[in-house]
């Protein structure tokens, strides 16, 4: 009976280590055969496609060498990294994006330092690498920057009347009034999202705050300049103008039709605050492609007298970290990852806007792509988004605080004092 | 959403189906057509009991193991771990060392977002039972009845609830989007002062939600009663019939006495469910906007996955655990236990 008993246990036992293993991908059964753990989130195409292609021909250049590919939704990072890095099988690689939540698992003691591992190439990626980087450790290699900006119909401008992209807030908000008189929805947003707000915080905070205190006060993870309290000042100012579309608040950023990026797709709206992935997302959200000749791109307007560098911008990127069980073999991958080769891949077939190599330039041949990567690369910084670069309670405070404030809550001190309290 | 299920939420999931099971079992064994079985069944183990114990005795112990071992490591030893993560400030990544007592409790309890999301739960449930079960009881009773294209219209009710939670959230996100198929079709029957923002407006988004999480759960509902009305005697009926009582009358006096357990049983999943929602509110409205959405599961995910506060978190977990089963236990002892009396000793009252 007890011998019975044990032997269910141990049954059991394996039969959740097999099923905590596989269960993101189908092809599990080899895993314990030396194989590379690869967890990304490319589960569509055209990403999938690009990292299967790299996959191949990774094994195929080094002999012997064995990956295991497994696709995961974006969404469920959270959940199964954590996890990860407390069980005995985490995989070798897996995505994240950088900044404060990285820097979090890597006090795990689970994140493999690569430092030395990439110090031969990884001055080629430039800053975009910084933010993977914590107390001087390489924790990971980014192999895509993203930058936020405004995404805009010129068809809808031109019949507003408005001739330039705004410039500076005032122009902005002459814009909102002009479409407004126009009949159109100035601004889409995806509010039931909270991060779509968040953006608006970010750039007013990145407006009105130097440079010198966007680094301090991330650093400390608390938000006690005056320049913060006028970013919130700024974002109440803004919504005054009712410049979104119905329902804002319930809006999705990215899913279906009536979702933010699909109101601009259709024609519905003028403009959307966006990273540079907001065509691609579209193109999943309308059949018709006419939208994309009418796609323009300006970055966020300029505060007047404010301390913030317009040249300053907002964004991030995506990236693959190592775990301390095969971080060679990982950290090999990486060096792949980022070379001319895959970053070309990943541009010429839309994966990614901004590739982190910049020899995979020449792939990039739509010329608002192009303003939208010269624009990142002239920048004087690039200020990860908070919730990103934050420590992540603090971040999801914040952006929680700046929701609120969309939906009427909150007063122009309430983001700052929600950073400053979390913990 | 899969992770959520099986990591946050998978107690949530788990108990409701194994709950609905006993809920059908339980029905199904209340019906007065068998009397027979169970006093059959206590008789012979009574009287054959010691020849048979050893035996019986190993097969059980065979039979039950697998499911034993499997229930002491995904429940048991899951809440064990909760509660005792509930006591560390804890951020996930590497093992808890930060014990702070009942500090993750006391923070709970006085922290706005989760007392709103606790109202919002009871509101949740209060709603139940005071709008879906008339209505589920009255499509039932309507269902049971001799009416055309019964079947065709059992089979349509049923089908929400075949769909998945994750499936329905989606669907009616997108349909009540402003411009959506809910505002059009308002729009094209001229009820133009109808159309609102559904997810958007604070005050209306808990109400939107309990519409669609009602169309997804009514046909669950409508089974149950049409099998408990399979259990009142036809004669009952005939004899109420003869005394000229009224088709009203006899649902009120007699139709409606006797699927007494059934209700009770229906209030108890309908609660304890409303008390446990949870995906249904994460993908339409992640709680928002502003808070005005959560419930206690959404907090807990909130805080334990989106913000890293896993010992929070945990604690969080352990309080909405204490909620239903303070709340289990109490119904258990005074609604169903003259239900549970009456399955226990096999007589049929």
């Amino acid at each position: 009976m007890r011998r019975r008993t044990n032997g269910a246990l141990v049954m059991a036992a394996a039969l959740a280590l097999v099923t905590a293993c596989s269960s993101g991908g189908g092809s599990g059964s080899d895993a314990a055969g030396g194989a590379t753990t690869w967890w990304h989130n490319g589960t569509q195409d055209p990403l999938r496609s690009v990292w299967q292609r790299a996959a191949i021909a990774y094994e195929k250049n080094h002999p012997g060498a064995k990956l295991d590919v497994v696709p995961i939704q974006n969404e469920q990072f959270p959940t199964k990294v954590p996890l990860a890095l407390q069980s005995d099988n985490p995989p070798a690689v897996y995505f994240n994006q950088g900044g404060g939540l990285l820097a979090t698992q890597a006090k795990s003691g689970r994140v493999a330092d690569i430092t030395a591992r990439t110090s031969g190439w990884i001055k080629e990626l430039g800053a975009a690498a910084q933010g993977w980087a914590s107390d001087g450790k390489q924790y990971g290699v980014p192999y895509a920057s993203h930058v936020v900006g405004f995404w805009y119909r010129k068809d809808l401008f031109a019949k507003a009347g408005i001739t330039k992209a705004p410039a500076t807030i005032d122009e902005l908000k002459s814009a909102v009034a002009a479409l407004k008189s126009a009949g159109t929805v100035p601004i889409a947003l995806g509010g039931k999202d909270r991060w779509p707000d968040a953006f608006y915080y970010n750039y007013f905070a990145v407006r009105e705050c130097s440079v010198d205190t966007l680094k301090s006060s991330v650093a400390k993870a608390k938000f006690t300049d005056q320049c913060f309290t006028r970013a919130g000042q700024d974002v109440i100012d803004l919504i005054a103008l009712k410049p979104f579309q119905a329902g804002f608040n319930g809006t999705p950023a990215q899913q279906g039709t009536g979702s933010s990026a699909g109101m601009v797709a259709a024609g519905q709206a003028a403009m959307e605050l966006q990273g540079d992935w907001n065509p691609s997302v579209m193109q999943g959200l309308t059949d018709d492609p006419s939208y994309k000749a009418e796609l323009g791109w300006f970055p966020f307007p300029s505060i007047a007298g404010a301390a913030g560098d317009p040249s300053v911008a907002l964004g991030g990127g995506d990236g693959f970290s190592c775990t301390t069980k095969q971080a060679d073999a990982c950290a090999d991958l990486l060096k792949y990852l980022t070379s001319a080769e895959v970053q070309t891949d990943l541009i010429a077939s839309g994966a990614a806007t901004i590739p982190v190599n910049p020899a995979a330039e020449a792939a990039i041949k739509d010329p608002v792509v192009k303003e939208v990567f010269t624009y990142n690369s002239k920048a004087s910084y690039v200020q990860v988004y908070f919730d990103v670069a934050l420590p992540t309670a603090a971040g999801q405070a914040l952006n929680d605080a700046v929701a609120n404030l969309f939906a009427g809550k909150g007063d122009a001190g309430s983001v700052a004092q929600a950073v400053n309290s979390a913990g | 959403m899969t992770t959520l299920d099986r990591t946050g939420a998978s107690r949530t999931g788990a108990s409701r189906t194994g709950a609905s099971r006993t809920g059908a079992s339980r029905t199904d064994a209340r019906p007065p057509g068998a009397p027979g079985a169970e006093p059959a069944g206590r008789t012979r183990r009574r009287r054959t009991g010691r020849r048979l114990s050893v035996r019986s005795r190993w097969e059980l112990a065979l039979l039950l193991t697998p499911a034993l071992v499997l229930f002491v490591l995904f429940v048991l030893v899951s809440i064990a771990a909760a509660v005792y993560y509930s006591f560390f400030d804890w951020n996930g990544f590497g093992p808890p060392t930060k014990l702070v007592g009942f500090a993750n409790y006391t923070k709970a309890l006085a922290d706005p977002m989760f007392q709103g999301a606790l109202r919002h739960n009871i509101q949740f449930a209060v709603l139940s039972i005071v709008v879906q079960l008339p209505l589920t009881l009255g499509l039932a009773l309507l269902l049971n009845g001799r009416i055309r294209g019964r079947a065709a219209l059992r089979l349509i009710a049923f089908t929400p609830y075949v769909l998945s939670e994750a499936i329905t959230a989606v669907a009616w996100l997108v349909m009540l989007q402003p411009g959506g198929a809910v505002d059009e079709g308002l729009r094209s029957v001229g009820l133009d002062g109808l159309v609102h923002e559904w997810l958007a407006d604070q005050d209306l988004v808990l109400y939107t939600l309990f519409v669609v999480a009602t169309w997804k759960y009514i046909g669950f509902g409508i089974i149950l009663f049409l099998a408990g009305l399979q259990g009142v005697p036809a004669e009952l009926r005939e004899a109420a019939a003869l005394d000229g009582a009224t088709q009203w009358q006899t649902t009120r006096k007699v139709v409606l006495p006797l699927l007494g357990p059934t209700i009770r049983i229906w209030i108890f999943l309908s609660v304890i469910g409303s008390l446990q929602l949870f995906e249904l509110v994460w993908i339409m409205t992640l709680g928002g906007p502003a808070g005005s959405s959560a419930t206690m599961a959404t907090y807990v995910i909130d805080r334990g996955f989106r913000r890293y506060q896993f010992g929070y978190g945990s604690a969080v977990a352990v309080l909405l655990f204490a909620v239903c089963f303070v709340f289990a236990l109490l119904y258990q002892r005074f609604a169903l236990r003259r239900d549970s009396a009456g399955a226990l000793s096999g007589r049929v009252d």
